[in-house]
């Protein structure tokens, strides 16, 4: 029994120390507080694998954000200064590690957000793929990332490609493609 | 109607199975690029913390270098002009064979213009064009005024460039996109122009031919590496010695007053304020505008043999304290060495009681910022003048000043403390900065100093802006450059770019993987510098000496023995293989680090403990080579290497006995000549590795 408790402790010491490793690596000021845009990054370095809605309802939920304001400087015509305060729209602020490692501890323990095997990755694909042609055209992988399920933005749409489009021929070969992306998981 | 509903059920679920497909990609992709990021921003933290450690280090031997200088230094020459005389080019003949840009003075518009192109051809500007350059440049310079005022009247957009580092191909690319400078195109230049690029000096030659011609609309601030003895560290130096061989130092010597005397700031309609590194909270332009910013404090206390210019009364410094000491000991090397070497044994006993001293002020004052500490101890120990102590002591403000506009960076949290990671300058606050803007009026200040991944970054509310104009500065793909370009308004444009086509065509994923590979080589050259420490931290953590230990001790002895403060557990996977049940065999693990020894023939023992020790200091000990070199052979002879060594060591409080050093200079005499090749014997400190990455470089270069 207590060996059992030992162990676990043991393990839950070594997710903390992962977790705290990971937040350290955006932790620019070594202050223990990372900007909530890169949670999303922290979160799935370490193995996650959620879509956006389930980020941000972690972020929303979970964990408490610090609002940050922009400051607007105008000076009127007599020359004194005139400051504004306006709320940003999207979520900023920073998120501290007290707040962020409990968090995280129960979504690792918990196992959620689990990886996708790559079989499972081919047979999306394969479904996109409605012609069973073996490869996807630009304008058909393009309108399916950025009209369906979560969108990609442009950045996210032209990086893709850029990995995994045959420059010459304007094909994906998503069979290569997938498997090339997983060769790249190091552990 | 039951043919119209399946069909439309059947089309609904190919909708449900499309769009849950389009989930599982997006899902899966944002995951990979998250864990790219992750390795992104891990070697940057790497190549940062290797860089900012250099320069702590380089800093606390500050005044060890400053002494060495000053002693290799022509004493005879104190008043300008006796300089005017030293540096003439009028006795330079240019060859009929010269085939480089020729330039006529007062220099025009299309000279400048013709030097850019000429750099662009990889030409090489002669020496005599080069002196009478700089001359000219250092005689504008002392005239102008340590802040420059500029206004955006007349509907003029004003250009704003950060850190260039020798990066000659990104200013092409500037002018190539926004135009040469002229009246109709002001140029702010905001510092670092200097070292690890290598074109350094035509950067300069450039800048410094607009500044002549456009003096009213091209504006250089100066950064921290225009700074002679950082030079020495970072490449500008060893770059200027390879370009020309004869009159080197000459054009070095020249370029060290020149670099004196560039002013220190620019304000842009008395509201943006422009300068190389930062404030503190006692930043006062008004007194800023004031000093006498050519009176560098170099650290022993002494102000620079440089005085006032038009005070032709004005006595020289005590030159007794400067006397050369002849070659006093015979050395086997005979009579080789033609010019009168400074013999070094003097110095060393001299060195070695400022030293001392030195080194017991600092432990006496272990509380405060090494870098305060030394300012202050350097004003207390000073033994210039009796008269000047007064001088030193106000002039000792203003030079803390001075050094905080050129090495602070900005920090998020409130408050000023000491830059301890670079060694010099403070880091500041938003407080900070809404204070002093507010003080002086200003609302903005733009700033460099820093590399950033899309060569510019806002903090402190906006209130600090951060411009880079280097791009791919750490490795091929690392980084974007950018510049500003600001209007009336004052607001701020950024154009950004990046050199080398290649790098463009590059995916995420190649730029980070290359990158990473650039890293991971430093770091582990760092590992190897530090190996003997690194296994008797392991040990500690292995008392069995079963040979093995637990990733979590890895990491925590890495970070106790190296001190980079890098994410040891996420750099793991990188950096170690197989582990046995999650632990390290940590002898085998240095054996598959891949790292070739110095290729040195090493017979004795505890000459791995030397050569490790020589490793990691061997910047330093290259830069107090290029020191002693005075007659830029590229030959040092044993006698000086032993000295040297003896001095740095001292400094650094390592123990190495005369007979291990002994051997070692004996074994590195490759030529058997009784003298060392300084470039063999840095040579001999290459690791492998380091070659491959360099022969992949030029490819690269040589496909686009």
């Amino acid at each position: 029994m207590a060996e059992d408790k030992e162990s676990a402790e043991a393990i839950v010491s070594e997710v903390h120390k992962k977790i705290r490793a990971a937040f350290d690596v955006f932790d620019h000021e070594f202050n223990k507080t990372v900007d909530v845009r890169e949670i999303g990054t922290i979160i799935r370095s370490l193995g996650c694998f959620p879509n956006e809605g389930e980020l941000h309802d972690v972020i929303a939920e979970r964990l408490t954000v610090n609002r940050a304001y922009v400051h607007e400087h105008r000076e009127d015509n007599n020359g004194t200064y005139l400051t504004k305060q306006i709320e940003e729209e999207e979520p900023t602020g920073y998120i501290r590690f007290e707040k962020f490692l409990p968090t995280m501890t129960k979504v690792l323990m918990e196992r959620k957000f689990r990886p996708i095997p790559e079989d499972l990755m081919l047979q999306a694909f394969e479904v996109l793929d409605k012609q069973k042609k073996g490869h996807l055209e630009l304008e058909e992988l393009t309108k399916y990332m950025t009209q369906e399920g979560e969108p990609f933005t442009q950045e996210e749409m032209e990086e893709m490609l850029s990995a995994a489009m045959d420059p010459d021929k304007n094909l994906i070969f998503y069979k290569d493609f997938v498997s090339m992306m997983t060769v790249d998981d190091p552990r | 109607m039951g043919c119209g509903f399946a069909k439309s059920d059947k089309l609904k679920k190919r909708d449900r199975e499309t769009m849950r497909a389009a989930l599982l990609i997006q899902r899966w992709y944002r995951q990979y690029v998250a864990r790219l990021e992750m390795r992104r921003r891990c070697t940057w933290n790497i190549f940062q913390s290797i860089e900012y450690a250099g320069e702590q280090d380089q800093i606390k031997l500050y005044n060890f270098f400053g002494y060495l200088m000053d002693h290799f230094t022509p004493n005879n020459i104190c008043r300008n002009v006796d300089w005017e005389r030293y540096f003439c080019y009028k006795s330079i003949e240019v060859p009929k064979l010269y085939s480089g840009p020729h330039l006529s003075f007062p220099i025009t518009c299309s000279n400048a213009a013709e030097l850019v192109e000429a750099f662009k051809n990889k030409q090489q500007l002669h020496s005599r064009y080069v002196l009478q350059l700089l001359g000219e440049t250092w005689r504008l310079l002392r005239i102008l005024p340590n802040i420059s005022q500029i206004s955006t009247c007349h509907s003029k957009e004003i250009t704003i460039c950060g850190d260039l580092h020798g990066h000659l191909e990104d200013l092409l690319l500037v002018f190539y996109k926004n135009g040469l400078p002229s009246s109709e195109k002001p140029y702010v230049f905001n510092g670092d122009f200097v070292d690890r690029g290598k074109d350094s000096l035509e950067i300069l030659l450039i800048l410094f031919s607009f500044l002549l011609v456009y003096p009213n609309d091209v504006h250089l601030n100066r950064g921290n590496h225009e700074d002679h003895i950082v030079n020495l560290r970072y490449g500008f130096t060893k770059e200027v010695l390879g370009k020309y061989r004869l009159h080197g130092k000459k054009i070095l010597k020249l370029l060290q007053k020149i670099f004196s005397w560039l002013p220190l700031a620019t304000v842009i309609d008395n509201k943006v304020l422009v300068l190389h590194g930062g404030i503190s909270d006692t930043t006062d332009l008004h007194l800023i505008s004031r000093v006498d910013r050519h009176k560098r404090q170099n650290r022993s206390g002494m102000t620079d043999s440089d005085l006032e210019d038009d005070d032709p009364t004005t006595k020289p410094v005590d030159s007794s304290r400067r006397r050369v000491h002849s070659l006093t000991h015979s050395s086997s090397t005979g009579t080789r060495h033609e010019v009168q070497r400074r013999s070094l044994q003097g110095l060393n006993n001299r060195v070695t009681c400022s030293v001392e001293e030195e080194l017991k002020e600092r432990r006496r004052q272990a509380g405060l910022s090494q870098s305060y500490g030394d300012l202050r101890n350097s004003l207390a120990n000073s033994d210039s003048d009796p008269d000047s102590g007064e001088l030193l002591e106000s002039y000792g403000d203003e030079w803390k000043q001075i050094v905080d506009m050129l090495w602070s960076d900005p920090m998020p949290q409130d408050g000023c403390v000491p830059n301890e990671v670079r060694g010099g300058g403070c880091y500041w606050g938003p407080d900070v900065t809404e204070e002093v803007l507010q003080r002086h009026n200003l609302t903005l200040l733009i700033r460099s100093h820093e590399c950033k991944q899309e060569g510019y970054e806002f903090c402190h509310n906006r209130r600090v802006l951060t411009i880079f104009s280097a791009s791919n500065y750490y490795e091929v793909g690392s980084n974007r450059g950018a510049y500003i370009r600001m209007g009336p308004d004052l607001v701020p444009h950024f154009i950004q770019y990046q050199a080398n086509r290649a790098t463009r065509a590059l995916t995420l994923r190649q730029s980070v993987g290359r990158t990473e590979r650039s890293a991971l080589r430093a770091l582990r050259e760092k590992l190897f510098a530090h190996k003997s420490d690194l296994i008797s931290s392991f040990q500690e953590y292995d008392p069995e000496n079963t040979g093995l230990i637990s990733l979590g001790h890895w990491a925590c002895a890495m970070e106790a023995v190296l001190r980079l403060g890098l994410p040891w557990r996420v750099l793991r996977t990188q950096l170690v293989g197989d582990t046995l049940d999650g632990m390290l065999d940590y002898h085998l693990w240095f054996r598959e680090l891949a790292i070739t020894e110095p290729n040195t023939e090493v017979r004795f023992t505890n000459t791995q403990i030397l050569l490790e020790t020589m490793y990691k200091h061997h910047s330093n000990l290259e830069t107090i080579f290029r020191i002693i070199d005075t007659d830029n052979s590229g030959l040092i002879s044993f006698e000086e290497f032993r000295q040297t060594w003896k001095l740095l060591s001292s400094h650094l409080q390592t123990e190495i006995s005369d007979e291990a050093i002994s051997d070692l200079a004996v074994s590195i005499d490759f030529n058997k000549d009784g003298s060392i090749d300084i470039n063999e014997f840095m040579e001999a400190f290459r690791l492998v590795g380091g070659d491959l990455l360099q022969n992949e470089a030029d490819l690269l270069q040589q496909q686009t």
